[in-house]
């Protein structure tokens, strides 16, 4: 019943928001994301950690066609859910500085988290398929209406490209589905029909699904979407977007790619694996010549996420482990980031790194917290970015050692982009335009804060969030009894 | 059955008003025929039957599809009331609306190759005459000239293709032409030709690539309501005749007929998606992308004569839902900021919300976005097309609706955009649009409610 009503709750708020008044919508809003944030802390207080999905809720939705509102938590979940909660109520209050959105913004904004914790969530394929393609809907409006310069255009190849994935997920959803005995969409079932496929055809679903969550997330060379949709959105959609809409990518392998096809995902992973490391490399040498601050975490973000699903897809428990943890640190850094580039942006008028310096001498609290962001983001020791890269490295050493040594390389060029950026803007001489900033306010602190916090306590003490995922991760990786014997 | 009585004396009704002066009632008494009829089709329900020799068949896909006729046919008479107002043709119109509803119906519940004529013949002619009912606006006229020439070109290859078959045959009853081609080992040649012109008969009234060169310019200078008639009422008629025809009396031909209707559909698909991308009049688009919707419910349709009778019956469900959305928004810009045009729906969003979440309900659910009843339509049509192992076609279908997102996009994008003066909507106008946002998200999301075929 919880599970439910952590879907429901968001989606009954988005629509008690729509008549208010703006300052009243942002507030009704924020209480909403709280109660949520809320419900999910009574779960992971009861969750059990021994053992897998729970909280489980089977409602008979479309009778005729095997079709179930079928929802459960299980681990891997659990952080996913645990993610979208503790975010939401910070997204929203950071539009407390702005009052000139209406009350439809937060409503999308509710929707939107409705939309992704039921993907979390989801135990049926056409379950998963729905809430994964409503996601896309709240966040194409934020970006259509509240978006920059030229955002008819590229919000519309952002919706086309990544509804071309979702599509061809479809079909191979479908073709699974035909494939059970009795024609359902329940989990379960689809994971043992595509085990029951042969080789061939579970290339063809691996691809279908692929795509999808490759375009998600995004994984080169299905990336090209995203620094222009991260750039064109109203800061909210960037929070949303690099903050927890791509783990959805990430989740879907986990979930319904990994268990689903294991014969295509040990003879294709290898592919996806390279494609994913050239995206590290790639995104951080492009993020090292941007001018813009926006761009250029968008940048970053490619080469984290493809970090992500390269140790992912080496099919270890170390490499699953520190995906999710990553995961966690990702969102929590990259939402930090986004902020602190719009709060700068906000008061200097633009978002170009040649024209920002001397920040810290203005304003010493923004500097400090963007100090440590940053640091979690480069991934130094006792942050959170620590925990999750190094398990990730590991992983891919233990999988090719030269693949482990060039995705390695994110960490040294991830130190050059993020320190060049706090050079350029935080350092240096104060000069007209930095000059008349003013620090933090009591809003933003109240956001940027927590977010500090939790970058130094899930780097110092990581122990509690791997639990959660352990049992999870190991129960997935049973299906694959050779490879994580020898990887252990 | 009894429905089809109603209706008919509903249209004499109509003629005879204008008489004794009763036209101020024409359109609240047709509401009330039409929904008088409904009642006695679901009545109908229980009882399958036969009438008049085996000339009309009232079976479930015939009560289901009249039902839902009748359903858009009231939605239609809400949307287009100012249609009939301060004219003196009043009566005249709404008459040819009611016989335009009765061909139909008999299009649906035929059982013999001649009713099937006779319903198309009805239809067809009061259509005519409707297309130009605008008769101060050349393009009316122009439309009503066209739809003529090349609609009783069609209907000759259509009735010529019936006598073909009927000549190897020797029957007009398709329930015999059924059993007669089963027994029978070797076939004369010249009833393949029958067929094939039968269909292409056929696609020229559902405007299937290549037989569509008329819809656009028809659609574009009909007035409004007329096109959304067109588009609507009379796409459900003309497609579940297809239907009917081709699963009930050429069963066996399927291999022989599937070659040929597959290329039309994916001539279909390809061609009307790609043309509408170009289009800058929403009106115009909306032609297009009712010709391109074709195309999905011939993939649909191809890939399983008797089990796509479901899926059929609820893609036009949500089509018809959405295209009526679609055009109630249209009228209403057009009355007001003279056409509809790409950038007369500017902003939108900010001025009118309710105009523009109903636009953009419509163009979501024309373009098969979650969780609207278009989306669950296609999911239909590709479900049924993957299970008979057409994974080429179904990805043709894939492409075409990514380019369906494009142009169904466009007016959503513009209303987004910089705002302009706000637009005054009728009370039964906004109660229209959201009686049908709220239709086609409760059908979309319990697709249960309408699979009863």
């Amino acid at each position: 019943m919880l599970t439910a009503l952590l879907i429901f709750l968001p989606m009954i708020f988005s629509l008690l928001v729509l008549g208010l008044k703006p300052t009243l919508a942002k507030f009704l809003a924020f209480f909403g994301s709280l109660a949520v944030l809320l419900i999910s802390l009574i779960i992971v207080f009861k969750f059990d950690k021994t053992q897998g999905n729970q909280f489980t809720v089977d409602w008979t939705w479309i009778a005729s066609l095997g079709i179930n509102f079928s929802v459960g938590i299980d681990g891997i979940s659990m952080l996913l859910v645990l993610l979208t909660t503790v975010l939401m109520p910070g997204i929203i209050l950071s539009t407390m500085n702005d009052d000139s959105k209406p009350s439809s913004y937060y409503s999308l904004m509710l929707l939107m988290q409705s939309a992704l914790i039921g993907v979390f969530v989801a135990r049926d394929g056409f379950l998963f398929y729905l809430f994964w393609e409503v996601a896309l809907i709240p966040v194409y409006f934020l970006c259509l209406v509240w978006g920059g310069e030229n955002r008819g255009r590229i919000t519309l190849k952002f919706f086309i490209y990544t509804l071309t994935g979702s599509l061809f997920m479809l079909v191979a959803l479908i073709y699974l589905y035909f494939h059970t005995p009795s024609h359902t969409f329940a989990i379960d079932a689809l994971y043992d029909a595509g085990r029951s496929l042969d080789a061939t055809q579970q290339a063809f679903v691996f691809v279908g699904l692929f795509l999808a969550f490759a375009i998600k997330m995004p994984v080169f060379p299905f990336h090209t979407w995203q620094p222009d949709t991260y750039t064109v959105a109203p800061v909210q959609g960037t929070m949303l977007l690099s903050g927890i809409m791509l783990k959805m990518g990430i989740y879907g392998v986990i979930r319904w790619l990994i268990p689903v096809v294991p014969l295509a995902v040990k003879e294709w992973g290898m592919v996806a694996i390279v494609l994913s490391v050239i995206g590290v490399v790639y995104g951080s040498c492009i993020a090292i010549v941007q001018k813009d601050f926006k761009r250029l975490i968008a940048y970053s973000s490619i080469a984290h996420v493809g970090l992500i699903s390269a140790g992912l897809l080496t099919l270890s428990v170390v490499g699953m482990q520190g995906a999710m943890i990553q995961m966690l640190s990702h969102g929590v850094i990259v939402f930090g980031l986004f902020y602190i580039v719009e709060i700068v942006s906000a008061r200097v008028k633009t978002r170009e790194l040649s024209q920002m310096g001397g920040i810290r001498n203005v304003a010493p609290l923004l500097t400090t917290t963007f100090a440590v962001i940053m640091l979690g983001s480069v991934a130094l020791p006792l942050t959170s970015g620590f925990v999750g890269e190094f398990l990730l490295i590991n992983s891919l050493v233990q999988y090719k050692l030269w693949m482990g040594a060039v995705a390695g390389l994110t960490i040294i060029l991830g130190a050059v982009y993020m320190l060049k950026t706090f050079q350029k803007s935080m350092s240096g001489e104060t000069n007209a335009v930095t000059s008349t900033l003013s620090d933090l306010n009591y809003h933003e602190r109240l956001v940027l804060y927590p977010v500090v916090v939790l970058v130094i306590l899930i780097g110092v003490y990581p122990a509690p969030l791997l639990d959660i995922s352990e049992v999870a991760v190991r129960n997935l990786l049973s299906l694959y009894p050779d490879l994580s014997a020898s990887l252990k | 059955m009894n429905a089809l009585f109603v209706i008919c004396g509903l249209g004499v009704f109509s003629l005879l008003a204008e008489i004794f002066n009763l036209k101020k009632w024409t359109t609240m008494v047709a509401f009330a025929g039409l929904s008088l009829a409904l009642v006695l089709t679901v009545l109908d329900w229980r009882a399958v039957s036969y009438h008049y020799h085996g000339m009309v068949y009232f079976d479930h896909f015939a009560l289901a599809f009249s039902g839902l006729i009748l359903v858009i046919s009231g939605f239609w008479f809400w949307m287009s009331r100012d249609y009939f107002v301060g004219d003196e043709h009043r009566t005249d119109k709404s008459a040819l609306i009611l016989f335009v509803i009765v061909g139909a119906i008999m299009m649906v519940s035929f059982n013999n190759m001649a009713m099937l004529f006779l319903g198309i013949e009805v239809l067809s002619i009061s259509l005519y005459v409707l297309a130009g009912s605008n008769k101060l606006s050349l393009n009316s006229t122009e439309a009503a000239f066209k739809y003529f020439l090349m609609g009783s070109f069609a209907t000759g290859f259509l009735l010529f293709g019936m006598t073909l078959v009927y000549g190897a045959t020797g029957s007009f009853n398709i329930a015999e032409i059924a059993t007669f081609l089963k027994t029978q080992q070797s076939m004369p040649r010249f009833l393949f030709v029958g067929l094939l012109l039968m269909m292409v008969g056929l696609a020229f009234k559902i405007s299937a690539v290549p037989f569509h060169m008329w819809a656009p310019d028809v659609y574009d200078g009909s007035p409004t309501p007329i096109t959304a008639l067109m588009s609507t009422v009379v796409k459900i008629g003309a497609f579940a005749a297809f239907v009917k025809i081709f699963s009930v009396a050429f069963v066996s031909f399927k291999f022989t007929l599937v070659v040929f209707e597959q290329s039309i559909m994916v001539l279909t698909l390809v061609v009307a998606n790609v043309t509408a991308v170009y289009q800058t009049n929403v009106k115009r688009m909306l032609a297009y992308s009712s010709v391109g919707q074709v195309g999905y419910l011939l993939l649909g349709f191809s890939s399983g004569t008797e089990a796509s009778h479901g899926a059929v019956f609820y893609y036009l469900t949500g089509y018809a839902i959405a295209s009526i959305m679609a055009f109630t928004v249209v009228q209403v810009i057009e009355k007001s900021r003279g056409s509809a045009n790409v950038e007369n729906f500017k902003g939108l969003f900010r001025t009118n919300p309710l105009l523009a979440i109903a636009m953009t309900v419509a163009m979501f659910s024309l373009a098969g976005i979650p969780p609207l009843a278009g989306f669950f339509g296609k999911y239909l049509v590709f479900t049924l097309s993957i299970n008979s192992g057409f994974i080429g076609l179904t990805t043709v279908a894939v492409l075409a609706s990514l380019i369906g997102v494009y142009y169904y996009f466009k007016p959503v994008i513009a209303m987004t955009q910089a705002s302009r003066t706000p637009i005054e909507v009728a009370p039964p106008d906004r109660t229209l649009l959201m009686t049908l946002i709220a239709m086609n998200l409760v059908i979309g999301i319990f697709p249960d409610l309408v699979r009863f075929i």
